[in-house]
């Protein structure tokens, strides 16, 4: 059942998806209106379908589609904090595609689970799942604001008149959509972090600084630090925040495709 | 119909010629009657803003030397003039006219400050007499053409000017303008208006330098804002968000490297340049800056102007507004211009048959009241019999173009000739009158 309540999800982030794409050509109000209503409604199956894995018993986010679809409802509650906040549906450029995949990868067929069995703490696990992944919602927020706000900069700079009546925020609310994420981000993922190496130190008894789980885990942090630190810091934006909010979420990526070779962070179907 | 109009506006000239054309609003009643008092000329008023200087006339004969009139005031080459100057007469100056006061001839088309400030120019020049009956009359059925175009259409409805193309310009870069300060650099006009936009948009404090201390220190008071001696513009420059630079300078004076030194003092954090100074006053490598946006007056116009395209379709209803109400008002001015014939010819008839009835008055002995009456009626009868046709027949050459042609034939069968003057001065007050005698 929990897959099906997926399914819905994913149909309703489909129309997310055309928008995303819509929306960097043309600028229709009343379309980005729908594509916020079906999204909104696809959250709604996704919950249900979470809820549903929730009750089946066991601690079955470590599943790697699971953990997806979980990630994917993250994305999609930062989306909506931003939406409440700033009432622009722009970060959807990015952030639909993002959850549409994820969803789809997590849609596609049931999946066994299993990786609970090693761990001695569960507790640590659910932070650690928790954590990290509302450090990976969120910079996967502040990765389509910098592209966002990129493409905002383009318009102003082209001074064409169309830039007046652009369906885009603010630049500046832009930016700050893009630092809060960034910014709430930061400890999510350090701490997120910290707790799966706790989780590998119970586990096995020590952190395999080798892993490439754990290496690309590290490049990706040092980079998110990177990036908190120059925005701080010097007050980096534009071209060189999307830069390394690319450079960070292609790092990311990494570490998430590391789960099909890396030796300790296995889950149980790959 | 003898108006003249010359002037330059935004199109026709460069800033620097609209700039020598400036009347400051002290010295525009003593202009106007220097017009009024030019060869040729009978009224005449004189429309100064920032974007256009028009002289309005009407003439003895149609021919008065308007060039000459700004050549002496001014005192300009005609060589530096003439190519900017634009001149229109009769129709076309009424329908120039027509255009100015309804905002369609304004660098914002819709915008509603040029109706008043054509209305100032209008009280200036009638309060010193330089307006008395043709112009008096142009002008208030432009004021009424002006209010009919913007009740009628929607040209005026989402009026932009530079200065609130600049606010949202600003809004689009900064969100929300609570807080933001502004920079004036060379107080003008223009510059002050974009800041009274962008302060009642919710920025919180302004600076100001100007070359002249005092100037800034005056301008700056007006907004309970700072001035900044020029010297030290650079240092303090970076505190501003949105700076409005309009100086005379002949080459940029903000340059790539000051506009690194602001991003590097702000962490980056975004400016606006408004640059409304020709030449302008950012350069062209300082405005390709990351977090540097800077507009030019052309850009601004554009931006202007992609709102005039919306709003197309009510630009031509106005214009469409605008030809209807200029062939009103000239079918309108040429009754009235028949109108001394008319009166004349009553009035000639009426002394014809005046002197026949004293004539005969001998021959007929005491008359009863109620034969003298009949008597009277009967002459009326007969004179207004015989005036019917040919008046009613002025009334519709009037709105035709050969009225000159009919009026000409008219006085000559009747040898109206000399009588023209006198009934022409008060050409409304006797329209009134023809009314009561028919």
């Amino acid at each position: 059942m929990a897959l099906l309540w997926l399914r819905f999800a994913l149909g309703c982030y489909f129309v997310g998806l055309i928008y995303a794409f819509v929306a960097l050509t043309r600028t229709s109000d009343l379309f980005s209106r729908v594509a916020f209503h079906a999204a909104s409604l696809g959250m709604v199956f996704h919950f249900v379908s979470l809820v549903e894995v929730f009750l089946s018993g066991q601690i079955v986010w470590a599943s790697v589609h699971n953990s997806e679809s979980l990630l994917a409802f993250f994305s999609m509650t930062f989306f909506m904090v931003i939406y409440a906040i700033y009432q622009t549906t722009s970060p959807g450029v990015v952030v639909f595609p993002v959850v549409f995949f994820l969803t789809f990868v997590a849609a596609v067929d049931e999946q066994p689970v299993l990786l609970t069995q090693f761990v001695s703490h569960k507790g640590w696990l659910i932070a650690h799942i928790i954590l990290i992944f509302t450090g990976y919602a969120a910079l996967v927020l502040s990765f389509g604001a910098s592209l966002v706000y990129l493409l905002q900069e383009r318009r102003l700079k082209a001074k064409k008149a169309s830039s007046l009546i652009s369906f885009l925020p603010a630049l500046e609310v832009i930016d700050q959509i893009g630092y809060r994420s960034l910014l709430m981000g930061f400890p999510f993922m350090t701490l997120g972090l910290l707790t799966g190496s706790v989780v590998a130190v119970t586990t096995y008894g020590r952190v395999d600084f080798l892993d490439p789980k754990i290496l690309l885990s590290l490049l990706m942090w040092a980079v998110y630090m990177v990036m908190v630190f120059t925005r701080w810091n010097s007050g980096w934006r534009g071209r060189r925040a999307a830069f390394l909010a690319t450079f960070a979420f292609v790092a990311a990526l990494a570490a998430w495709a590391a789960n099909y070779f890396s030796t300790i962070h296995r889950f149980a179907a790959s | 119909m003898r108006f003249q109009l010359i002037g330059v506006n935004h199109k026709s000239a460069p800033l620097e010629v609209r700039e020598r054309l400036a009347i400051p609003e002290s010295r525009l009643p003593d202009t106007c009657r220097n017009l009024a008092a030019y060869p040729g000329i009978e009224e005449g008023m004189v429309i100064s803003t920032c974007n256009r200087v028009e002289v309005v006339t009407h003439t003895t004969n149609g021919h008065a030397d308007l060039r000459g009139f700004l050549h002496d005031h001014f005192h300009l080459k005609p060589e530096e003039l003439d190519p900017h100057l634009y001149e229109f007469r009769e129709k076309d100056a009424v329908r120039h006219l027509f255009r100015v006061a309804s905002s369609l001839d304004s660098m914002v088309v819709g915008e509603a400050q040029i109706l008043g400030q054509v209305k100032e120019a209008y009280a200036t020049a009638r309060a010193v007499g330089a307006v008395r009956g043709q112009l008096d009359q142009l002008f208030s059925r432009a004021f009424a053409v002006a209010k009919r175009v913007r009740t009628e259409t929607a040209v005026g409805s989402s009026s932009v000017s530079i200065a609130s193309v600049a606010v949202e310009l600003a809004k689009k870069i900064f969100g929300n303008l609570h807080g933001k300060n502004v920079f004036i650099v060379g107080a003008g006009k223009m510059s002050e208006l974009a800041a009274r936009h962008l302060m009642a948009h919710g920025c919180a404090s302004i600076f100001v330098a100007n070359r002249t201390y005092d100037r800034a220190i005056g301008l700056a008071q007006k907004f309970n804002g700072q001035a900044i001696k020029f010297d030290d513009l650079y240092s303090t420059c970076d505190r501003a968000d949105i700076v409005i630079t309009s100086t005379g300078a002949p080459h940029a004076i903000f340059r790539r490297e000051h506009g690194e030194q602001f991003l590097a003092r702000r962490k980056n954090r975004p400016m606006f340049f408004i640059d409304i100074a020709v030449p302008r006053d950012v350069s062209t490598d300082m405005a390709k800056l990351d977090g540097i946006f800077a507009y030019d007056i052309d850009d601004l116009q554009q931006a202007v102007s992609s709102h005039v395209a919306d709003r197309h379709k009510e630009a031509e209803r106005a214009e469409a507004i605008i030809a209807n109400e200029v062939e009103r008002f000239e079918a309108r001015l040429s009754t009235l211009d028949v109108v001394p014939t008319i009166v004349s010819l009553q009035d000639h008839l009426e002394t014809i048959r005046q002197a026949e009835i004293d004539r005969v008055r001998g021959r007929l002995g005491q008359l009863t009241p109620e034969q003298e009456i009949a008597v009277e009626a009967l002459t009326r009868g007969i004179i207004n019999k015989v005036m019917h046709t040919p008046i009613t027949t002025l009334k519709t050459a009037a709105k035709e173009s050969e009225a000159t042609t009919v009026v000409d034939v008219v006085r000559r069968l009747f040898n109206l000739r000399d009588k023209d003057k006198e009934t022409a001065a008060q050409p409304v007050a006797k329209k009134d009158e023809i009314g009561t005698r028919r």
